[in-house]
C-alpha cells in the first residue's frame, strides 16, 4: 500500500499504524503519531487501520524556541 | 527574592524568570551549559519529523532529562488552528506534559501571530486541558479574548522573532501590563540584548523568554548568564519602584549651605 509518512510516498505492509512504526524502525522511541492532520494517541495506534493514501506524521523532540 | 516575591505558572512554583530556547546552539554540550549558567527553570522544545533510524530526537530528549529542568513544548511553524491544536496533543503524549507554547504563525516576514487561530486553538486546547502559553501580539482585544479562551498566562512579543531588535512598541506593552495586572505576562520574542530584558522586566512583566540572543551569541553561556543576571536586576528594579522622570535639572546636593552663595 502507498502511503505519505512525514511528507513522503511510500511503499508499505502494514495496516496499522502501529505495525507503521514497528516496520520503519520506531518501535522503542517516544514517537507523537498524526493521520491525515489528525493526532492519534500512543495506545490508539493498534486499532488505527491504514488505508491508501493517507498520510501519516510521525514526530519526535527537537530544539525549538 | 524566592519566597519574598512569589511567581508561579499555573501554580507552578518558579524560582527564575527566565525562560530560555534550546534551538541554534553551536552544540548540545553549550545548551546544557547556557542553561545552567542562565539557572533558568524552563525550556522551550518542539517536535519535528524524523527519518527513522536517525535517532536525533531521543538524542536530544535525553539530554534535556538530563539537564532536569521543566519543558513547555511549543507548536512553531503552525499556521492553521487545527496544525496546532494536533501538534499540541502529539507533544502532551510525547513530552506527558500539559503545557504548551501555543504559536499560530499567520505571516511569513514578520512571523507574525494569526490572532484568530491563535484563539481558536487556545479555546479548543484549554477546554482539553492544557495550559496555554499563547505567544500573541501586544494587542489588548486579542489578549482579552485569550484570556476569555482560558489562557492564564500570556506571552506578547516584543519585536518580530529572532530579530534581536528589543521592544518596538513600548507604549503597548506598558498598557497590556497596565490592563492585566493579575495575568502573568511573560515578553516572548525580539529581545537581543540584556539591556532589552531590564527594560521590560522594569515594566513590570513577569518573565522573559528568550533564544536566538543567547544561542547566537559569541559566547552563549556568558550571554546566558547575563540574561538571568539581567531578567533578576529589572525585577528587583520594578520592585524597588523605579523614580519618575522629569524635563528639568533637579539637584541632588541640598542647594542648602553651599559655599559662595548668598545667606538667605
Amino acid at each position: 500500500m502507498r502511503i505519505q509518512v512525514n511528507g513522503r510516498p511510500r511503499d508499505v505492509s502494514a495496516t496499522t499504524l502501529d505495525a507503521l512504526l514497528r516496520e520503519l524502525g520506531y518501535e522503542d522511541q517516544k514517537v507523537g503519531t498524526a493521520l491525515n492532520q489528525e493526532f492519534v494517541r500512543d495506545k490508539d495506534r493498534e486499532k488505527t487501520q491504514l488505508q491508501e493514501g493517507d498520510a501519516v506524521e510521525i514526530v519526535t523532540p527537537r530544539q525549538g524556541g | 527574592m524566592g519566597a519574598a516575591d512569589p511567581f508561579t505558572l499555573y501554580h507552578a512554583p518558579l524560582r527564575s524568570r527566565l525562560l530560555l530556547g534550546t534551538a541554534r546552539y553551536p552544540s548540545p554540550a553549550i545548551l546544557a551549559e547556557a542553561v545552567r549558567a542562565s539557572a533558568c527553570e524552563i525550556v522551550t522544545v518542539s517536535l519535528r519529523r524524523e527519518a527513522g533510524g536517525s535517532r536525533a530526537g531521543e538524542s536530544f530528549w535525553g539530554l534535556i532529562r538530563e539537564i532536569g529542568v521543566r519543558v513547555l513544548p511549543n507548536t512553531a511553524g503552525c499556521r492553521t488552528a487545527r496544525e496546532a491544536i494536533a501538534t499540541a496533543q502529539m507533544a502532551r503524549d510525547v513530552f506527558e506534559a500539559d503545557w504548551i507554547k501555543l504559536e499560530v504563525i499567520g505571516e511569513e516576514d514578520t512571523l507574525q501571530p494569526d490572532v484568530f487561530g491563535l484563539i481558536e486553538a487556545a479555546r479548543a486546547l484549554s477546554a482539553e486541558g492544557f495550559k496555554v502559553f499563547p505567544y500573541t501580539t501586544d494587542d489588548l482585544v486579542v489578549a482579552e479574548k485569550l484570556l476569555d479562551a482560558g489562557c492564564e498566562v500570556l506571552m506578547p512579543w516584543a519585536a518580530p522573532i529572532g530579530s534581536g531588535r528589543g521592544v518596538n512598541n513600548a507604549f503597548a506593552l506598558r498598557a497590556l501590563r497596565a490592563h492585566f495586572p493579575g495575568v502573568p505576562l511573560i515578553v516572548d520574542a525580539g529581545l537581543g540584548a540584556p539591556s532589552h530584558a531590564v527594560a521590560v522586566m522594569e515594566m513590570g512583566y513577569d518573565a522573559v523568554l528568550l533564544n536566538t540572543a543567547v544561542s547566537r551569541a559569541g559566547d552563549p553561556v556568558a550571554m546566558a548568564r547575563a540574561f538571568g543576571l539581567a531578567v533578576e536586576a529589572g525585577r528587583l528594579a520594578h520592585l524597588a519602584k523605579p523614580m519618575t522622570p522629569r524635563d528639568m535639572a533637579e539637584p541632588s546636593t541640598p542647594a542648602l549651605g553651599r559655599p559662595f552663595g548668598d545667606v538667605a
